[in-house]
């Protein structure tokens, strides 16, 4: 077993012991791009004088970041997205699909593998035991020109979990109550590694939304050993035959950090920082005029599914709105199924088509001056959605049913 | 190489929202428009009167945020001739060398804003001109010089057949 999770990935590819520090030119089993880095993406593949990808099979084009199109300018450039995957041969995920990472997850991303995405966000894909993280468009169009991309191997933070969550509480609020411990920089450069009993204790899902926001506080990535449950999130998405297992490290780490999921409580993330996080308790009562339960980080079946069992046979607060976007097709799909979107529907929830929309400011739910927003999505800068006269608390799909029934943020336990 | 220009102070934890804000993500095709908006809600300002040569300086984590490359190109194409910062976000930094911004990481409390500044690439030291503070600042990891040197990560690639790291394992032709 190797030293770190990450190192033991990193070694593989390499096929030689690393340390951390050293710079490592490895191959990239799956690289993706969207249509916010894409076009940049394709220009640079173009300077790069490469007549074609070094293998299409392994890289991924998703239009999700404006989607479908909001403006021209950005319609011209899905079509020159569609365009460069016909003339090359790359996957595309066009507009309704989902958001790449989730998508990537559902259908791409395998254990052990090392994967870039030009979206910072990639890290998500450390959820099941992949080396994931995002780089920018130039790094990316050289990864589908060659094949390769250099990384500097980094340091571990281990984080050992203990324990269970308390009820109303999630992986949300560990990932908000980590990142406001050590800080938006408290891991930059290095890998965050969850271990222990804890783990055990973690759905996929919850996994997801952690790795997801390990860029939060700086990381390159976020990882989970993969494990049984690994195996069985596969299995349940028929990929059985994609699971192999990744161990955590048994070796000394750069620091180590014990968190009892138990001794958590529901968190909020206040303007404009991820890391000026606050128990709900000290926030209560503040007028909150949108709802957002969506994105990458907190837009699957069972966060929608938590958000119906408080919303079922209830009203969304006069003074409020609630927008529900499903991260992906596949999570839609599943939700209607389950009855899950006509509960909310009913309740007076705006579902929006799969898609970034409002996380990133392009379009599906900008902010008036003045109006505040809480929603399950990972940043909170100023002007994230659209408005830097508007401001954002992040927070978990518990926090945010109970805040769209009050209208002001509110304590999930207090309200179901 | 010498660098010379004013500083433009800003504080911790620029993100790539306030560099590049997501509002004028259709102008991401058309960046000669987009450029009048760089940074503008960290200091409105800026795009209007930066000047070629001038210097971003930051405190920490400066860039940290989404991975769009449009950040340190527009900063670029303000015509700042390199990023000053206590810290760097690590997808910023990249993005940074790859198209060919500096990026010189030093203790930056003693820039005050507005000062001219000189920056002196081969000894890394900065100076606050006329006979101002002498700061040094971290050299850059090898691998980043060299792309850096070479004009950016495209040009580096086209001039070594790969990463000019063929000892470790970096020939990709």
């Amino acid at each position: 077993m190797a030293e770190t999770l990450v190192k033991g990935i990193i070694e593989k590819k390499a096929g030689r012991t690393v340390e951390a520090g050293e710079i490592v030119v490895v191959d990239v089993d799956l690289c993706y791009l969207q249509d916010g880095t894409g076009p940049l993406t394709v220009r640079q593949v173009e300077k790069l004088g490469a007549d074609r990808l070094v293998d299409p099979e392994r890289v991924a084009v998703f239009i999700d970041h404006a989607s479908p199109s909001c403006h021209k300018s950005l319609s011209n450039d899905h079509v020159t997205l569609r365009d460069f995957t016909r003339k090359t041969g790359a996957r595309l995920y066009d507009v309704g699909d989902g958001v790449c990472h989730q998508v990537a997850c559902e259908e791409l991303v395998k254990p052990g593998q090392i994967v870039i995405g030009a979206d910072s966000h990639t890290c998500m894909g450390g959820a099941l035991g992949a080396l994931a993280t995002g780089m920018g468009s130039t790094d990316v169009a050289v990864i589908m020109a060659h094949g390769k991309t250099w990384l500097r191997v980094p340091e571990t933070l281990r984080i050992h979990l203990s324990g269970s969550f308390k009820d109303w509480v999630g992986a949300k609020d560990l990932i908000l109550h980590l990142i406001g411990q050590i800080g938006a920089d408290g891991a930059t450069y290095r890998a965050l590694e969850f271990c222990g009993t804890g783990v055990t204790n973690l759905t996929m899902e919850d996994r997801l939304t952690i790795a997801n926001m390990a860029v939060e506080c700086g990381a390159k990535a976020g990882l989970f050993p993969s494990d049984d449950t690994t195996r069985e999130y596969l299995k349940s998405l028929g990929r059985e035959g994609d699971y192999s297992p990744v161990p955590s490290g048994d070796g000394p780490a750069d620091e180590e950090m014990e968190i009892d999921l138990g001794s958590l409580e529901p968190t909020v993330s206040l303007p404009h920082t991820v890391d000026n996080t606050k128990p709900v308790g000290e926030v209560l009562g503040l007028p909150i005029q949108q709802v957002v339960v969506g994105t990458c980080t907190n837009g699957r079946e069972g966060d929608l599914a938590l958000l119906a069992k408080f919303l079922r046979g209830k009203k969304v607060h006069p003074n409020t709105r609630l927008l529900i976007i499903p991260a992906s097709r596949r999570v839609y799909l599943n939700a209607l199924k389950e009855g899950t979107m006509e509960v909310l529907i009913r309740a007076g929830a705006a579902i929006i088509s799969p898609t970034c929309g409002p996380c990133m400011g392009v379009h599906a739910g900008i902010l008036g001056d003045g109006e505040r927003c809480l929603s399950t999505q990972n940043r909170n800068f100023k002007g994230r959605m659209g408005n830097p006269e508007s401001e954002i608390y992040l927070a978990s799909p518990a926090v945010a049913a109970a805040t769209a029934l009050r209208g002001c943020i509110a304590d999930p336990r207090e309200v179901l | 190489m010498i660098l010379k220009g004013r500083v433009w102070k800003f504080g911790d934890d620029i993100s790539t929202d306030l560099i590049a804000p997501g509002r004028y993500f259709h102008l991401r095709s058309n960046l000669d428009e987009f450029v009048k908006h760089v940074l503008e809600d960290a200091n409105p300002d800026f795009a209007g009167r930066v000047k070629p040569g001038d210097f971003v300086v930051g405190g920490k984590n400066f860039g940290l945020g989404s991975s769009r490359e449009h950040a340190p190109l527009l900063i670029k194409m303000a015509g700042v001739s390199a990023v000053v910062a206590k810290s760097v976000a690590r997808i910023f930094f990249r993005n940074a060398i790859n198209i060919g911004l500096p990026v010189l990481i030093c203790d930056t409390d003693p820039l005050p804003d507005g000062a001219l500044l000189e920056a002196d690439l081969a000894n890394g030291q900065l100076q606050v001109l006329p006979k101002g503070r002498r700061i040094e600042f971290s050299p850059l990891p090898d691998v980043m010089l060299r792309i850096l040197q070479d004009g950016g990560l495209v040009d580096h690639i086209k001039k070594n057949k790969g990463f000019g790291l063929a000892d470790q394992g970096g020939d990709v032709r």
